[in-house]
């Protein structure tokens, strides 16, 4: 069944919208879904769908930037280190996505989504308080403080080379698949590196529009950014995650996560299915 | 317990709080504007086009006007919509790069040489990405 211009935009809008609200409410990013979604369901090849998904995040990224920073948790000397490992990752996943097969791409996309749906299942493990200053996160001005119930409430970073490696891997699975990598940074900074999460969250959403920035230039310009395509994507997620994060549904958020995990599932193991018997 | 806590390194945490909302707003006002470009063309495109029939099941890959920064200008000249959707990309992606080019002068500001080298490495592995990728040409 083939769409006329105006229907694709349309429904495409409202799918990007839908999965922009359910990103931002549950914390899961929204970027995750529209690559399976948009292969799957709208059978775009997965080029254009990488493409499209890697403006939108860098629309979410930025535009929830502001919000973040008048919290006052985001460390932008972490951010700013770290970054060095994401953009260099990028810039080698988006090598690597114009040389792999297509088929490839979809494997390593459904791994990440099913460990995506696997982490977000898995009870939070807030990083440990009062962990000795390291010598190198020292160095770098890693540590740092941010405002608690209690007030100023310093923490020390740890295992800096991990997690910088770590953070490199999730710059390359970006620049690769064209998402935001949260899960992969989740690993790095909350379980390698023991910054407390509020500060991991907000750092690593200024973080990801920066690695997206890296490797969508080189998109671009070999034409995997179609307009009428990234058109509604880009807007439909950015409407999205706005509203997402000014509507708090605390109530909600748990049997909402649980469904969007579930969703996460199902679409990964699409994608392992058609990556294996190539029908991608 | 605050008193048992090793010194921390201090980086003036009423400036560094500044240079962020800075760089909030700016990086927000990039987005509304890139937003605001690429609603103008979806406009433009849709009024033209709305009813061809779509087809993204084979990968051809854009023509080099959607792929250039002078091939988007030259478009946009010509009045094409999907010419004005990539110029609002374009917005877009300069967004978080200008964000990195403002932190370079927030650490300047702080006499932070350390990470004025570091967000330089960031720039110049950007600014390689983008020109080394040949969309400036």
């Amino acid at each position: 069944m083939t769409f006329t211009i105006l229907e694709f935009t349309v429904i495409v809008a409202i799918v990007s919208f839908v999965a922009g609200l359910l990103g931002s409410l549950t914390g899961l990013g929204g970027g995750v879904v529209l690559v399976p979604l948009l292969t799957t369901f709208f059978h775009v090849d997965i080029r254009y769908a990488i493409g499209a998904s890697l403006v939108s995040v860098i629309a979410t990224s930025s535009g929830a930037a502001a919000s973040y920073v008048k919290e006052g948790f985001s460390n932008i000397r972490i951010g700013m280190f770290l970054e060095i490992a994401t953009t260099f990752g990028a810039l080698l996943g988006a090598f690597l996505a114009t040389r792999i097969p297509t088929s490839a791409l979809a494997i390593i996309f459904g791994a990440v989504l099913l460990y995506s749906a696997f982490l977000s299942r898995k009870p939070r493990t807030e990083a440990q308080r009062n962990l000795p200053p390291d010598l190198l996160a020292t160095r770098l001005r890693l540590n740092g403080n941010f405002p608690d119930e209690e007030g100023l409430r310093y923490y020390n970073v740890q295992r800096v080379p991990a997690g910088f490696s770590l953070m490199f891997g999730a710059g390359a699975l970006s620049g690769m698949l064209g998402i935001g990598s949260g899960a992969v940074k989740v690993l790095a900074m909350d379980q390698a590196m023991g910054i407390p999460f509020k500060v991991s969250t907000t750092t690593s959403n200024f973080m990801i529009g920066v690695t997206a920035a890296a490797s969508a230039g080189i998109y671009l310009s070999r034409g995997y950014v179609d307009p009428g395509l990234s058109m509604p994507v880009m807007l439909g997620v950015l409407a999205g995650s706005l509203l997402g994060s000014r509507i708090l549904v605390k109530a909600e958020t748990k049997s909402l996560r649980l469904v969007f995990a579930a969703v996460i599932l199902i679409l990964g193991l699409q994608m392992l299915y058609k990556g294996i018997w190539g029908n991608i | 317990m605050p008193a048992r806590q090793p010194k921390p390194f201090q980086p003036q945490p009423w400036r560094d709080r500044r240079i962020e909302i800075i760089l909030g707003n700016l990086l927000r006002t990039g987005v509304l504007l890139s937003a605001a470009v690429v609603l103008c063309g979806a406009c433009i495109y849709l009024a033209r086009h709305a009813h061809e029939p779509t087809d993204y099941r084979v990968f051809r890959g854009e023509p080099s006007e959607y792929r250039t920064i002078p091939g988007v200008i030259q478009s946009v000249r010509n009045g094409r919509g999907r010419g004005l959707i990539q110029l609002g990309l374009l917005i877009l992606i300069a967004t978080p790069i200008a964000r990195v080019v403002f932190s370079i002068v927030g650490f300047a500001i702080e006499r932070d040489r350390m990470y004025v080298a570091f967000t330089l490495i960031v720039l110049a592995v950007l600014l390689y990405s983008l020109l080394g990728s040949g969309i400036g040409l």
